[in-house]
């Protein structure tokens, strides 16, 4: 085939992290229970509030439905047919990284994230989890000396009980929606960061989780708290090996940020999004939200939306603080049969309270590809201000890109503005590219990352380049 | 410059090509030699633009007879990057706008792309710029469009005006500029002329396309071709440009109904 190949023929690029990890893994018998939220508790030996928060969980979510109201399809989850603990066989949490199975340590090297103290990211602390638990994480004393935590939510628990009591559901509860509530009951682990009064963390802090086994639902739950005055940037990443069955994955993440505080959160997704016929893959039901809970405090969600067969997202913000902000920055890329509904809910409590959002979805193949958002502005929130900016870029004629953006405001004050677009890389700018020297795949990269520009710039500097190649490599197709 | 013993640089014979299911060209020869300049004229939608996006090998064009070597090799089996990594440059008509992608990025990525077909290294981003700003003058363009995506919200002389930064950039072999005169002030004009008198030389060739004098009286044409209905009708020196100017195309549409009556009087 040659270049007459339209934009269309454009294929993803075999994934790259689809791998398994041969590894002894201790897991409980398929299915949920009342027994089985217990018997997870039990096995992390936790404190009895937890285990009522669990349990009170479990029982709101025996009420509750699965949502439908996003454009997604999917059938449905059979929730018996799920392992809801799995771990790598190895007794406690190992104190120094010598100990830990270098099976693991090798897996994560292969996945760009070398924990080692010799080989470790200079820069950047990482929590690293596997499958539902968290098996190392670095820098702990370098952050330790500046008061800051940075563990697994399961240690937290063990070692900070007090704090993870104090802000544990207290942002998403128990029961705010179908996922958030089995996340709550069945969590497994997560990472937990803590920002004392005044402290800016002196580095970056990474989790990465990887999802191995084939028939375990992955629970994490992170919760983030920075006190007066601190900030902190945080990157999650996630890839998992391929199966052609679907994995659910149902996240919940917290972040609590008090008066002139800061919390930076960016994501680069990419589990694994099934074949190109849509065989397989990760269903991605996640719940983020922040509380802006200070006066003049700031939180920043930005995501790299790059994986799963389905993407059920809507990183949040509540602006309570007067003179708080709140920022959503989010690229997400559908390919072959790839469902995406994702976006931001901003609500504006407290008096002028600002947000911006700025989405740009890309959506090829067969795949679709919806924004939806909300923008709250209560009547409290004198002087609030919102700025939506929503970009579709298609490529082929086969893809869809849906936006729905909901505005509800209680304050006739308040501005509003919404901006949309949509786009369609068309053959005359390829062209164009390709008649000065650019292959036809860095041509529609540059076009891609050209759209991303304003969401990339936001991500820490690691790993704005890292998510560059990521979409290229998602798009990249066997043109040739 | 007409050389008779300069290398042929592109040679176009019986050239015809489609789009979907409509013929356009119908049988062009063209054989272009190193210093030459050809100025191709003819009504709108005579296929002079379908011509310039074939040899360049756009998609939506397909060549269903005859054949184009270049320095030789066989042009219509190259991929459109690998036309223009070996020199062949077109100037488009009507350049497109690539929203989000940097000019300056765009340039330099282009730039290297044609190094790496000349065999030489590639540019840092600070030899790059240097190169840059030198290059710019040959079109005094502000400095400033290079910030800007490429293309996006110029007008259509400043369009044009980058169409020849970039040949400048690119140091074309065969460049082919379509209608790069159309849309120009009277002073951009001048500029844009002057830029391609002072690319070409001895060992590169110019294909123009134009429907003004104006241009041939700036860029002396060594051969000036009639192009109708997807054919060249008729070819000439310098003074058959001055010969349209004077009379209009009608005397050609005159000469294309003898041709096509030709083989009936044969039969
Ligand atoms: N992509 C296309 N789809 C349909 N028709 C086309 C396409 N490209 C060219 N044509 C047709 O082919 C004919 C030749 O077009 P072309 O653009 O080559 O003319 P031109 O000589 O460059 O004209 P002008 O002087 O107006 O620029 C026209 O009738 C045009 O409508
Ligand atoms: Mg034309």
């Amino acid at each position: 085939m040659t270049s007459t190949a339209t934009v269309g023929d454009l294929v993803s690029q075999p994934y790259k992290y689809g791998f398994i990890t041969d590894i002894e893994t201790e897991k409980i018998a398929k299915g949920l229970s009342e027994d089985v939220v217990r018997l997870i508790s039990a096995k992390k030996k936790e404190p009895a509030f937890l285990l009522d928060f669990r349990l009170r969980a479990y029982r709101q979510w025996l009420q509750m439905e699965e949502p439908d109201w996003a454009s997604l399809g999917h059938p449905p989850i059979d929730y018996q047919e799920i392992i809801y603990y799995a771990a790598p066989k190895q007794q406690e949490k190992k104190a120094s990284l010598d100990e830990v199975d270098p099976k693991l340590l090798e897996t994560f090297d292969k996945l760009g994230i070398p924990l080692s103290e010799q080989k470790r990211l200079s820069n950047v602390a990482v929590d690293a989890v596997f499958d539902s638990v968290s098996i190392a994480t670095t820098y702990r004393e370098k952050l330790a000396e500046s008061g800051v935590i940075f563990c697994s939510i399961s240690e937290a628990v063990k070692d900070h009980a007090d704090l993870v009591e104090k802000y544990l559901g207290t942002v998403v509860p128990g029961n705010d929606n179908y996922f958030a509530a089995l996340n709550s009951a069945v969590f497994s682990d997560g990472s937990f960061v803590f920002i004392p009064k005044g402290v800016a963390c002196p580095m970056e802090l990474s989790t990465y989780f990887r999802i191995n086994s084939g028939d375990t639902g992955q629970f994490e739950r992170t919760l983030i708290v920075a006190e007066e005055g601190a900030s902190v940037s945080y990157l999650e990443g996630c890839t998992a090996p391929m199966f052609d069955t679907n994995q659910l994955h149902a996240a919940v993440v917290e972040l609590v940020v008090l008066d002139d505080a800061s919390i930076k959160y960016s994501t680069v997704q990419n589990w694994y999004a099934g074949d190109e016929n849509g065989k397989g893959g990760i269903y991605n039901f996640v719940t983020k939200r922040g509380q802006c809970r200070g006066d003049r405090s700031h939180i920043s969600w930005t995501q790299v939306e790059t994986g799963s067969a389905i993407t059920w997202k809507y990183p949040s913000c509540v602006l309570q603080g007067a003179d708080s902000v709140g920022e959503f920055y989010s690229v997400a890329l559908t390919n072959n049969r790839q469902q995406a509904d994702t976006g931001t809910k901003m609500i504006h409590v407290g008096p002028r309270t600002r947000s911006t959002i700025v989405s740009k979805g890309i959506s090829a193949g067969h795949s679709s590809n919806s924004y939806r958002g909300l923008v709250q502005i209560g009547p409290k929130a004198v002087g609030a201000r919102n700025y939506s900016q929503c970009d579709s870029m298609l490529i082929g004629d086969q893809a869809a890109a849906n936006t729905y953006p909901y505005i509800r405001s209680q304050q006739p004050d308040a501005s509003i503005e919404h901006e949309a677009s949509t786009c369609r890389i068309s053959a005359d700018q390829l062209f164009y590219l390709q008649s000065r020297g650019i292959a036809f795949e860095e041509a529609v990269s540059m076009m891609v990352s050209g759209f991303c520009r304003d969401v990339f710039n936001q991500l820490p500097m690691e790993f704005a380049a890292e998510a560059d190649k990521l979409l290229a490599l998602k798009l990249e197709g066997s043109v040739g | 410059m007409i050389r008779p013993d300069a290398p042929v640089l592109l040679e176009i014979r019986d050239l015809q090509a489609r789009v979907e299911d409509q013929p356009i060209l119908k049988g062009v020869s063209l054989t272009i030699r190193a210093g030459e300049i050809h100025a191709v004229m003819g009504r709108n939608g005579s296929g002079k633009s379908t011509l310039s996006k074939v040899l360049a090998g756009h998609p939506a064009y397909t060549v269903t007879g005859g054949s184009v070597h270049y320095r030789g090799e066989d042009l219509l089996a190259l991929e459109p990057e690998q036309r223009a990594r070996l020199g062949l440059f077109l100037g488009f008509q009507y350049p497109v706008e690539i929203p989000g992608v940097s000019n300056l990025e765009f340039l330099r990525v282009a730039t290297n792309a044609r190094r790496s077909g000349k065999g030489e290294e590639e540019l840092d981003t600070f030899a790059f710029e240097d190169l840059v700003k030198e290059r710019l003058q040959v079109v005094q363009m502000d400095p400033a469009f290079l910030e800007r995506s490429v293309n996006e919200g110029f007008s259509g002389g400043e369009k044009k005006r980058n169409e020849i930064l970039q040949m400048a950039l690119l140091d074309p072999l065969v460049a082919v500029l379509d209608e790069t005169d159309s849309g120009l002030d009277i002073d951009a004009l001048r500029i844009v002329a002057g830029g391609v008198n002072h690319l070409a030389g001895p060992d590169n060739a110019t294909l123009l396309i134009t429907h003004y004098q104006r241009l041939l009286d700036v860029i002396t044409p060594d051969y000036v071709h009639v192009m109708a209905a997807g054919r060249i009708l008729r070819t000439g020196g310098k003074e058959l440009a001055l010969e349209l100017e004077e009379r209009g195309y009608d005397w050609v549409d005159a000469e294309l109904a003898a041709t096509e009556r030709a083989p009936a009087e044969v039969v």
